[in-house]
């Protein structure tokens, strides 16, 4: 397929086109994907997650750079949320990265949380999986991480960083405890304000409750960075790639990824049947049903069994 | 292939730093359902023209009070079309004198939105020349 | 006074006289509204005054809390500086229309700069191209700056420049030009803009980054205090914070908290207050509401007063003085039926007056079509002049005190700024608060209030959504000419071979040097610039020291 070779050639016109494809049109896209599957597994994926305004645009930068000087390819997807009135999005992390933008080896995506209709989770899988198929040695995904479905995303990566920064008050008891307990490696950033020690304090502590419950062999660090000012990068870059290394030699990677492809296969497969709901029965049918169970006084789960036996009949008709 | 959602650009080329319209017109095309990606002042075409590509824009949106569009509008058209990019839906606004907009619009800036602009103009405007679901 | 008499009187009238009018023509709004959106009620009386203090909230001009005046006098001493904001092109065609302009009248300079000279680019950089002599005049070295005054009596005339981050460098080229005519520094009269902290906020022609800016800015400060000592150091801006969607409050708040940040850089870098406060001078908007602009600037000199006296512990007079520029608002004047804009104007500067302004710029009709042209800037120009000379507001000083209305605005617009400064306080200061985007997310937030109150409606602007008609296109306008930036381009090749290159190249390593330590870098970029160094070349070195701004305030 021609649009395979460009995309594996790094042709960022087509990669572009084709993650619009999966936003917008999953079907059309999936025979691509399929083609471009056999040639992904090469690229890490590094979530960066944290509250807003701790900084995750400018060490998700910062990181980039330090990785070009490496000769390394990069590829970012970018994750902003969404109005839930409009659906629309103000996508602004692009503005921590402008020097990114012309170098050739740097694809930066800015993605909206909302109105991936099949789910942001599915949507972002399949946008790791052309950035990988292009080519990239790493792929960073940046989020707020406070949405379920944000909280998915970052279970797609191998590594995930949580950074977090001084001066939040009490929203150190915000993050929630699901974060918390995939964050592989934790970054106190802006570490030159007051309360860095206190926070750094607080992480230890918690990381000890969550330790006593995994009993893992990895000790989260917890790295002192002051982005803005390129300081605690190559310490923070050094725990990752002691990480990936960690991943690597333990059965970990292996793990991570057969939960990955399990939670992609659950996804797809989840996003497959939803989308057959509503196309073997139909929205007359499925209004209808809503009405007679208030008409009626009737209940769910009697709906669900009318609804489903119209399914399968449906269904059946199909494979007959 | 049917869009759920329009894809918009704002951009600040060159040096000019006045950005109140751009930043108002953005939050409007959010507030009707489109993804805006804004990326700040200073902004040079070959950083434009590599955003729109990347993020695969709908529309390009460029905000200029410095009275530099004659110069900037047309380097960034051209390098559309040498890309092959000129089915985005390219548009301007700001300081651009009346004159200077039909000379504009023959180069493909479709629409140029001059001071005192309703802000519902511009989102039926991109709405009824990007197809969307 | 007896408020439990006028009380009574106040409910009697409310009881029956109005409310029969009420009940049968209610009023045309719900609300009533400033163009702050704050809110205006029907009427004010006495008891609006119960809690405010002639001498001690009010007092009288030219004595503390300055809420009337700096000066006992006022217009009656001295009307204030009818100073147009000018520049385009090269250095020869902005000569001739500063030449027309104080020929007509005008009594101060303001220099406007093109992009490139405000972001210390020469005009041969790759980033100048198109932008060249467009929003103001192009200036690359000493020679340009030369021919620009050239003429004009810089013992004489007073000049405002407007220039931020490279300020030092234009202000050197200056000192030069005025050593040329054979005036010496102590004698120059005027103002640099030099106030970055706006530039990072609203304005966005920075360079670098905020330490190093500050460390220029009291650089500027201290060497003033010592060889300039009528220049006005820093305008601290809040025309560019206002222009860009803020209300009143927001503009007097934000501007004082800048004011407060360089004070205390100064007086952190050991510098003497009363040495550098004298000279530090403030730049305001003239918007519609003609009301609550009074009250706001008399509001702004009280609360600066009371700040320099109680936080700072100035003890000079003239460090507690607040003393301003004023620019009616751009952001006000509409492209359709631009003559309108007379009117908008003509309102807009009356209100600067009556708010004791020491110096005023009057926008042109073609604002919002392009820069003025002659006949337009002389419209502005006279605009001023009838209201000095014909319309008696400046026969008596702020003749508007006492007023209910006014006296209450200007306490209640008081007391709010001190709230967002108190704010601004808890989170480090202005430099922090503009780090962490505070302050630009209040100003976009009211920015796009405005827009919607426009588009449903609820805020009339003429001739735009209401009162429309249909258009000629305005004939005339000012178009700079396209040559110049090839012109620019050659000159500034003329002056780099004409120039002792050893000679240049010394001097700014020299400054280079300077740069990376503690001295003052003013006698350095001094040097720079007699021996002709270009303005690129002098930022770069700068820029080499300094690093660059990014700007990074997601939206």
């Amino acid at each position: 397929m021609k649009l395979v070779e460009r995309i594996r050639q790094g042709d960022t016109r087509a990669v572009a086109r084709l993650i619009t494809m999966v936003e917008n049109d999953f079907q059309q896209a999936q025979p691509v994907l399929k083609e471009l599957h056999q040639h992904c597994g090469h690229a890490i994926v590094v979530g960066i997650t944290g509250p807003p305004g701790s900084g995750k645009s400018t060490i998700t930068d910062k990181l980039t750079k330090h990785l070009r000087k490496m000769n390394k390819k990069v590829g970012i997807i970018a994750i902003d949320p969404s109005s839930p009135f409009s659906g629309g999005a103000i996508l602004g992390d692009r503005i921590r990265m402008q020097d990114l933008t012309t170098d050739k080896d740097v694809f930066i995506r800015s993605v909206g949380a909302r109105g991936h209709l099949g789910g942001l989770s599915r949507s972002t899988q399949a946008v790791v999986k052309i950035m990988d198929a292009m080519g990239k040695d790493f792929i960073f995904i940046e989020t707020v991480g406070v949405g379920q479905s944000e909280i998915d995303v970052i279970k797609v990566s191998d590594v995930v960083i949580l950074i977090v920064m001084p001066g939040m008050g009490d929203d150190i008891q915000v993050i929630k405890a699901g974060i918390m307990e995939i964050g592989d490696i934790f970054v106190v950033n802006k570490s030159d304000r007051d309360g860095s020690d206190k926070l750094i304090a607080e992480i230890e502590m918690m990381l000890h409750l969550i330790e006593d419950k995994n009993n893992e062999k990895w000790a989260p660090p917890i790295i002192k960075t002051v982005g803005t000012e390129n300081i605690g990068i190559d310490a923070l870059w050094a725990e990752v790639d002691k990480f990936i290394k960690y991943l690597k030699k333990s059965s970990q990677l292996l793990k991570r990824r057969r939960n990955r492809t399990r939670k992609e296969i659950f996804d797809l497969f989840q996003e497959s049947w939803r989308e057959m709901f509503f196309e073997y029965i139909g929205e007359d049918k499925i209004e209808n049903e809503v009405s007679r169970v208030l008409q009626q006084n009737d209940n769910p789960y009697n709906a669900v069994k009318n609804l489903s036996t119209v399914f399968k009949e449906k269904l059946f008709k199909e494979d007959s | 292939m049917k869009k759920s959602r329009i894809r918009v650009l704002v951009a600040k080329p060159g040096l000019d730093g006045h950005d109140r319209g751009a930043k108002v017109i953005a939050r409007a095309l959010r507030d009707a359902g489109m993804e805006v990606i804004y990326t700040g002042l200073r902004q040079t075409p070959e950083q434009i023209i590599e955003t729109a590509v990347q993020e695969d824009v709908d529309v390009i949106g460029l905000s200029i009070l410095s009275g530099a569009h004659m110069y900037i509008f047309p380097k960034i058209i051209q390098m559309l079309e040498e890309k092959d990019m000129s089915d985005i839906l390219v548009i301007a606004g700001g300081i651009i004198p009346n004159e200077d907009i039909e000379e504009l619009k023959k180069i493909g800036i479709r629409e140029i939105f001059t001071p005192g602009t309703d802000t519902k103009k511009i989102v039926e405007f991109i709405k009824s020349h990007v197809a969307v679901a | 006074m007896d408020y439990k008499q006028i009380k009574e009187a106040k409910k009697q009238w409310s009881d029956n006289t109005l409310k029969k009018i009420l009940d049968r023509f209610p009023e045309r709004k719900d609300k009533f509204v400033t163009g702050s959106n704050k809110e205006v009620k029907g009427l004010y009386d006495p008891l609006d005054l119960e809690n405010i203090n002639y001498l001690e909230d009010i007092g009288y001009p030219g004595d503390y809390p300055y809420t009337r005046g700096v000066q006992p006098t006022m217009y009656r001493g001295r009307l204030w500086t009818m100073r147009q904001y000018a520049g385009f092109g090269d250095a020869e065609e902005s000569n001739r229309r500063y030449k027309y302009l104080l020929k007509n009248g005008q009594t101060g300079l303001s220099i406007a700069f093109d992009l490139p000279t405000q972001i210390g680019y020469d005009s041969d950089h790759s980033m100048s191209h198109g932008e060249v002599g467009k929003v103001g005049v192009a200036i690359d070295s000493l020679k340009d700056m030369e021919i620009l005054f050239e003429g004009i009596p810089l013992e004489k005339v007073s000049t405002s420049m407007t220039i931020n981050a490279p300020a030092a460098v234009l202000l050197a080229m200056y000192i030069a030009v005025a050593e040329k005519q054979g005036v010496s520094a102590d004698k120059l009269n005027g103002t640099i803009q030099n106030d970055i902290l706006k530039e990072y906020i609203a304005r966005g022609t920075y360079i670098f980054p905020p330490l190093p800016s500050m460390r220029l800015i009291t650089d500027i400060f201290d060497y003033c205090s010592k060889n300039l000592p009528k220049w006005n150091t820093i305008s601290i801006s809040g025309y560019h914070i206002r222009e860009a969607g803020s209300t009143a409050i927001q503009e007097i708040a934000f501007t004082l908290a800048n004011g407060i940040a360089y004070v205390d850089a100064a007086v952190k870098k050991g510098l003497d207050v009363d040495k550098f406060a004298p000279r530090l001078s403030f730049f305001f908007n003239a918007h519609n509401d003609l009301f609550e602009e009074v009250a706001k600037f008399r509001a702004a000199r009280k609360l600066w007063a009371k700040i320099m006296k109680e936080r700072f512990g100035a003890k000079n007079p003239k460090s507690l003085m607040l003393r301003f520029h004023t620019q009616t608002a751009g952001c006000t004047l509409t492209a359709q039926q631009p003559d309108n804009n007379i009117i908008r104007v003509t309102l807009q500067a009356l209100a600067a007056v009556l708010g004791g302004t020491q110096s005023l710029h009057t926008n042109s009709r073609d604002e919002a079509l392009s820069l003025p042209s002659q006949k337009s800037v002389r419209i502005a120009l006279r605009t001023q002049q009838v209201i000095a000379h014909e319309s008696g507001v400046t026969e008596t000083v702020d003749p508007l005190a006492g007023s209910f209305y006014i006296e209450k605005t200007t306490r209640e617009i008081e007391d709010a700024v001190m709230d967002y400064i108190n704010q601004i306080d808890k989170l480090g200061g202005a430099p922090k608060a503009i780090e962490k985007g505070f302050i630009q997310k209040e100003i976009q937030n009211s920015a796009y209030d405005y827009q919607k109150d426009v588009e449903d409606k609820k805020r009339v602007v003429v001739g735009v959504n209401q009162f429309q008609s249909e258009e000629e296109t305005m004939k005339d306008l000012l178009k700079v000419n396209p040559k110049i930036e090839k012109q620019q381009i050659k000159k500034l090749e003329e002056v780099k071979i004409s120039r002792k290159e050893n000679e240049v190249k010394e001097k700014l390593n020299d400054l280079k040097e300077a740069a990376n330590s503690d001295k003052n870098v003013m006698p350095f970029i001094l040097e720079c610039v007699k021996s002709y160094a270009t303005l690129g070349e002098v930022c770069d070195q700068l820029r080499d020291i300094f690093g660059e701004y990014k700007d990074s305030i997601k939206i």
